[in-house]
């Protein structure tokens, strides 16, 4: 019987391992934010929100850097959130059997796994350059734009997917053609999972540094962005070059701004995951 | 008979699922028609062959080997790391957890993936490297290692998510029938169900591999930017990705052969991705038809 | 007067011959009922009459069918316009996730009919005529998703009703209702017949024979037999026929 014994104890080893490894990451995840506000929060002031970079950390703040990621979540929301929601609508609505649907299908696939930093080579040559739009918000946007554009096709046709078939059908027999019925009840219907998708998508475009470092995103950007074609910094940039500096004060600096990048990534991904499970009860019907 | 207002809204929406085409197109373009006028002038085996790149340097070589042996070092760490830890919190979900457990492991789980890669990189650099060094005396403060292995730590939920998907997904009856041979879970999760499911693990790991070899800001500010032909974890190392990120931040003229390794780099990286994504469509393929 | 005239209708999904040769008409401001057992096409014929099947890609028609005269698949028939007179009420109960206002006053807003006294008195007279408006006057404002099963089939006959169609297609409307909610539409399609011609497909003969005027037995994409619904119940011509509602198999 020492073989079954044996087994037994490989048995509940392997279940306290993996309960080990599943909260791992997430121990160490906190053992980290412990860190930064350890470090940080003491530095989070009214003065650090609203003061101008500067070369001395005690002065420095982080105006720019949030006023930038603020208008680049605007414009990127802007430009993404039509497209991608045509895009799905068009895949799942309209596309169902033609060449061309399948085409973007697996295009969009591939896009998906594409390096974000491969994003900034193409901004860069395209917007900043060919469009001549220079290092600007409207280049960022447009490139983030477009690396987010997979996550909100996929989003959409995951929720348009979830829509029960009657719903159509009653609008159908009612007399209304496609677009009433995609335009009146299956696009709010499907509204909860579509949004979910976009809040997830934006909060990835807040959180990317590299594609915004090629394209020409500034470290030290002494004003206010005013209107889309202004230079501009953002959160992670601003982050990106204090870690780079090697005055303790600018690390310091770099963990109070993480604080407030973390907070807005947490509070966008807390909303869009309220927003699924209060949709997926409520789809159910 | 369609009435032109519904057509024209068609055709909208058709407009705006061509914009994904046109982005790949875009980027091939991109990609392909800088780093023609590279090789232009830098042969293509020198590129290969070549063990020093120096683009920026009086003494110019553009050997792409220190950059990709940076890339490869920094990606196994980081799939040595995730891959094991991945595959257990995915068997655990999926054989040992209780049902309710799982549902909200997983998306505590995905808040890994969700922290932006700049704070990653802060942490790998300002935490990690000194514990690290308390343990390695020798290790640089800018090295492989840890920037590696905090990379792995975040494509742990792609690994667990996927892999766990493909667990779940297999029908109830393959585990009944290892139980009612007496075997326990252990037995029955990796003699059974991992095998079973083994193509959609695979597909994970392969997905974590072309994410570990796109990322950038970690590796950019905790691996350091040397271009050393070396495969020591204690070394600094240069990555593609932050190749290209060190050129970005400096000021090297538009159209100079230097701005343009950044493309030739860039086409390096976008064919390994492409190919590893490629593998993993061709994967899953495979093994849909199986199952249907 | 011929409603409703079908003529030699074939239709097939993919390989599949689903409907042989059916011709049948139907006069106005009557109930037929459809019945026979699953699969024998007498959904898709249903369907065939609001061009319902023109969505499944698979599907193909032959033969002619006529409403008031006009052929319905007539390359200039608008079938949004050919729905609005042809309305259908479906098997499950399939409001709108809206307000039982917003329901009913769809098929209006589509046609672009804004003017909220015109809805208000459209969305009355049609919640009047289903039997519901007393129940529901006082909530008109609630999701139509919080009512009974049997109030949320009386929310989709009323939305069907108040586009003034003059044809209405059920679908086994009481399938999936308690029975005094099958009562309750039975009541009504015995009202609507009034002013309305009326297709129900049903499982229950019972039912077929309590609320119809003439009966159809479908049976494997045939029609076996189409009569007077009493003549049909109690003395059916074909042996099918009589096994089916017999009850001997089906």
């Amino acid at each position: 019987m020492t073989k079954l014994n044996q087994n037994r104890i490989i048995d509940s080893a392997f279940k306290y391992f993996g309960i080990f490894c599943t909260f791992f990451g997430l121990i160490v995840l906190a053992i980290f934010i412990f860190n930064i506000l350890a470090e940080g929060l003491q530095r989070i002031d009214w003065d650090f929100l609203t003061n101008l970079p500067s070369r001395r950390p005690a002065k420095a703040g982080i105006l720019t850097a949030w006023t930038g990621t603020a208008w680049i979540l605007g414009l990127t929301a802007i430009i993404s959130i039509p497209l991608g929601v045509a895009a799905g609508v068009y895949l799942e609505e309209y596309g169902k059997k033609n060449r061309l649907a399948s085409i973007i299908e697996i295009n969009i696939a591939n896009l998906a796994g594409v390096p974000s930093i491969i994003y900034g080579l193409l901004g860069l040559e395209i917007f900043v350059r060919t469009l001549n739009f220079g290092g600007s918000l409207l280049a960022g946007a447009f490139t983030l734009a477009l690396l987010i554009l997979p996550i909100i096709i996929v989003a959409t046709r995951e929720a348009l997917k979830a829509v029960p078939k009657s719903l159509r059908e009653a609008s159908f027999g009612m007399g209304a053609t496609k677009w009433q019925t995609i335009w009146y009840q299956t696009l709010p219907a499907a509204s909860g999972g579509i949004l979910t998708g976009i809040i997830l998508a934006l909060s990835r475009a807040v959180g990317e540094t590299a594609p915004l470092i090629v394209i020409g995103a500034l470290a030290y950007v002494p004003f206010v962005a005013t209107n889309p074609m202004d230079e501009f910094t953002v959160l992670p940039m601003q982050i990106f070059n204090w870690v780079s500096r090697p005055q303790h004060g600018f690390v310091v600096n770099a963990a109070a701004a993480i604080i407030i990048l973390l907070l807005i990534t947490f509070i966008m991904n807390g909303i869009a995951i309220y927003l699924r499970n209060k949709w997926q009860k409520k789809v159910n019907w | 008979m369609k009435n032109t207002g519904e057509k024209i809204i068609e055709g909208a929406l058709a407009f705006s699922g061509l914009i994904t085409i046109l982005t790949t197109l875009g980027i091939i373009w991109v990609l392909v028609s800088e780093s023609f006028s590279f090789f232009q002038v830098v042969s293509v085996t020198d590129f290969l062959t070549d063990t020093e790149w120096t683009p920026l340097f009086t003494q110019k070589h553009y050997g792409i080997l220190p950059l990709l042996t940076g890339t490869f070092l920094t990606t196994a760490i980081a799939i040595l790391t995730a891959m094991p830890i991945g595959i257990a919190i995915a068997v655990y979900l999926s054989e040992y957890a209780p049902k309710n457990f799982r549902k909200s492991l997983k998306p505590a789980l995905e808040v890994l993936a969700a922290v932006p890669t700049v704070v990653y990189g802060f942490f790998a650099l300002t935490v990690v490297t000194p514990f690290l060094q308390n343990i390695i005396p020798d290790l640089g403060s800018f090295n492989a290692l840890s920037a590696g292995l905090v990379m792995g730590i975040m494509i742990i939920p792609m690994i667990s998510s996927l892999s766990e998907d493909a667990l779940h997904a297999l029908p109830k009856s393959l585990r009944e029938a290892s139980y009612g041979m007496g075997a326990t879970r252990f037995q029955t999760a990796f003699k059974v169900a991992v095998p079973a499911a083994s193509s959609g693990i695979i597909v994970s790991i392969i997905l974590a591999v072309a994410r570990a070899i796109g990322e950038t800001m970690i590796v950019a500010i905790a691996a350091g930017q040397q271009p050393i032909l070396t495969l020591d974890p204690r070394d600094a190392v240069e990555t593609i990705t932050a190749y290209i990120v060190q050129v970005s931040l400096g000021d090297v003229p538009h159209g100079s052969l230097a701005y343009k390794t950044i493309f030739a780099a860039g086409i390096t990286l976008f064919i390994f991705t492409f190919v590893l994504n490629n593998i993993s469509f061709w994967i899953k393929k495979k093994y849909q038809e199986k199952y249907d | 007067m011929k409603h409703i005239e079908a003529n030699n209708v074939n239709a097939y999904y993919g390989e599949n011959h689903v409907l042989k040769d059916i011709s049948l008409t139907m006069k106005a401001n009557t109930v037929t009922a459809f019945i026979g057992p699953s699969g024998c096409g007498k959904s898709t014929f249903l369907r065939c009459l609001n061009r319902m099947n023109d969505y499944i890609d698979s599907f193909r028609k032959e033969g002619d069918i006529f409403i008031e005269g006009k052929d319905i698949y007539d390359k200039k028939v608008r079938v949004e316009e050919l729905r609005q007179k042809v309305g259908m009420v479906f098997q499950k109960p399939n409001p709108f996730p809206k307000t039982i206002f917003e329901n009913v006053a769809y098929g209006l807003k589509i046609q672009g009919i804004k003017s909220k006294s015109v809805l208000e008195e459209a969305v009355e007279k049609s919640l009047k005529q289903a039997a519901l408006w007393n129940e529901v006057k006082d909530s008109l404002h609630k999701s139509a998703l919080s009512l009974s099963g049997g109030q949320q089939q009386r929310v989709c006959i009323a939305r069907a009703l108040a586009v003034e169609p003059s044809t209405l297609l059920m679908d086994e409307p009481a399938s999936a209702l308690d029975p005094i909610s099958t009562a309750k539409i039975e009541d009504l399609i015995a009202e609507l017949k009034e002013n309305y011609t009326i297709v129900i497909v049903t499982h229950n003969m019972q039912q077929a024979a309590r609320v119809s005027d003439k009966t159809a037995f479908f049976y494997m994409g045939n029609l076996i037999e189409y009569d007077k619904t009493k003549e049909l119940f109690t003395n059916p011509k074909h042996e099918r026929t009589e096994n089916y509602i017999t009850g001997r198999f089906g």
